[in-house]
């Protein structure tokens, strides 16, 4: 796709994202907006997968550490064939399969249970690892939240992957700068991220995490027989005017009248 | 007497062995290779180990990776800080997907000795038995070992091993069977069942020999699957004995003790654990711990007394 499909096609998953939530009464629309053009730009652009088989040995892999922007995994792979688009309306209620946070044994195209922050990326290295071993070419995507970071194991992981030599594996952190009890700052700052990332040994660049065109040239830059690490700029809420920016919108759902509001704004 | 070795060590023996036979086996550590014995697998299959350094948590989420990958990892660290520091990863990561990992932590109990109660997993099987979709084995000596390490690799999904760090007698024998969830019966009696898991079922089977020469006859049956229970065979022989003791190098909350009560209750019963009471460990020495913690088949032989006393 070109930027500007591909930016519509991000305006349409946004819709998804936002109808999901809504219909649910209940999920994360903040951090499902701003880490939506990083997972079109991988899903069209980037990643090798087969939905009609969703465990081909050879796909690339996505651990969504911030397993609450489900909603935005669930829009994307509905979109790219992995289930009709149509079941995403049963998103967290009882015995649905798109369960609040991703479970891989109810839903296809997910390879790991996420929802308990810090834990994605040792996830991450661990099939980087099994890659290597196995002689095989696929890549490891890693999508982190900012306040995620504040979880030690994370650092573990990190470690880790400089360790082992991990370049198949690429963490990307979705930094929108606010978390739950405020700002990544008033909470707990997280410092220099590119900048920790690098004193751990991975490639790190900074990227505004809603071009399209910038995210795809971070994911091919050369990490130099280092693991990669892509800090997005991005803005929760991204794409609803009266959610951009506000903490309040993390894990709060649209009331019906917001979620038109919203739709309105997200139309074409 | 019969000859000593530790479980650790044919722990580490099995792994290796395993490894020979499936190319799928990789085997995490958490720096403690040389002391849970994986180093013996790391030393014949240096591309398959994965030492994760002092990261438990990491550790975890690693070998989940792996799984998800096609790979059977086993896991091992102290049993204290893996099912401690790493209780999220193991429940969130392994348990919930039902991922097949192998948890196989060492150094179980108060026999872990000198370097105290800091180290001494006195809760790590209660922690393991309200997890869904935990399988928990504790085999009981270095034979009984190698199945249960084998029936783990064969298993699909996950299970914990609580493997001990000191010598002990090796007592059963090869051609012994072993299922997963299928308790062993070792003595015949109708005065008292003891049911002993890990360690403690040596000490079991000396009381029942004990007692003999008292002309008292006790059942005794090694628990070695925690969970799923073997709920026929000890329901069988709570029944039909009316006297149960459960024994355990483990704290009396939450471990065999109580995994048998949930069998057990509702019937009209005496019942007594023997076990760690509610208490941190200490430094000493494996046999004085044992001893100082109520432990020995001296206890238990105590214990079946005091038992058909009150009766």
């Amino acid at each position: 796709m070109n930027t500007e499909q591909l930016n519509r096609k991000c305006r349409s998953l946004r819709r998804d994202i936002i109808t999901m939530i809504a219909s649910a009464s209940s999920g994360h629309p903040g951090g499902s907006l701003s880490a939506i053009d990083i997972l079109a730009v991988l899903y069209y652009e980037k990643m090798n997968v087969r939905p009609e088989a969703p465990q081909w040995e050879d796909r690339d892999r996505l651990v969504l550490a911030k397993g609450h922007a489900a909603p935005a995994l669930y829009a994307v792979l509905a979109d790219r064939g992995f289930y009709p688009r149509d079941e995403l309306k049963t998103f967290r209620q009882l015995h649905s399969k798109f369960q609040g946070h991703p479970d891989c044994r109810k839903v296809q195209g997910v390879d790991v249970s996420t929802g308990s922050l810090g834990q994605g990326l040792s996830m991450a290295c661990g099939m980087a690892i099994g890659a290597k071993i196995a002689k095989k070419a696929f890549h490891v995507y890693a999508l982190l939240g900012d306040g995620e970071l504040q979880e030690g194991q994370v650092w573990e992981a990190a470690m880790a992957a400089a360790h082992y030599k991990l370049d198949n594996l690429t963490a990307i952190i979705d930094h929108n700068g606010l978390q739950i009890d405020g700002t990544n700052d008033q909470v707990m700052s997280l410092g220099d991220l590119a900048a920790k990332f690098r004193g751990f040994g991975f490639e790190a660049v900074t990227i505004d995490g809603h071009d399209v065109h910038a995210i795809l040239h971070a994911l091919d830059i050369d990490s130099r027989g280092r693991p990669k690490c892509i800090i997005a700029e991005t803005v929760k809420g991204k794409g609803v005017s009266f959610m951009e920016n506000q903490v309040g919108w993390h894990g709060k759902a649209p009331t019906k009248e917001e979620a038109a509001l919203a739709l309105k704004e997200l139309e074409g | 007497m019969p000859e000593k070795k530790a479980i650790r060590v044919a722990y580490g023996e099995a792994l290796a062995e395993l490894g020979s036979e499936n190319p799928n086996i990789l085997v995490l550590d958490a720096d403690l290779a040389h002391a849970t014995m994986t180093c013996i697998f790391a030393e014949k299959f240096p591309g398959r180990f994965i030492n994760a350094g002092v990261a438990e948590q990491n550790m975890t989420g690693m070998a989940v990776g792996l799984a998800s990958a096609g790979f059977i990892p086993f896991i091992s660290a102290f049993a204290v800080f893996g099912s401690g520091r790493a209780y999220d990863q193991i429940r969130n990561s392994i348990a919930y997907p039902k991922f097949n990992v192998k948890i196989a932590f060492t150094h179980g109990g108060i026999t872990v000795g000198e370097d105290g109660g800091s180290h001494q997993a006195i809760e790590d099987i209660a922690l393991m038995r309200v997890i869904p979709n935990m399988t928990i084995v504790v085999p009981c000596d270095a034979i009984e070992t190698r199945k249960a390490i084998r029936a783990a690799a064969g298993f699909d999904g996950p299970i914990y091993i609580r493997l001990a760090r000191t010598p002990s007698e090796v007592f059963t024998k090869p051609e012994d069977p072993f299922e997963l969830g299928k308790a062993n019966v070792l003595c015949e009696g109708s005065d008292a069942v003891v049911f002993a898991t890990g360690i403690m079922v040596y000490p079991a089977v000396e009381a029942a020999r004990r007692l003999k020469a008292q002309d008292i006859h006790i059942a005794v049956v090694n628990i070695h699957t925690i969970k799923p229970m073997d709920r026929e065979t000890v329901l069988r022989y709570a029944l039909k004995c009316k006297r149960v003791i459960a024994v355990e190098e483990h704290s009396v909350i939450g471990g065999l003790g109580d995994a048998l009560a949930d069998v057990l209750i509702g019937n009209a019963l005496s019942f007594r654990k023997i076990g760690v009471q509610d208490c941190f460990g200490q430094s000493g020495k494996p046999e004085q711990l044992l001893m100082e913690y109520g432990l020995t088949d001296g206890h238990i032989a105590q214990a079946v007394k005091d038992m058909m006393a009150d009766r």
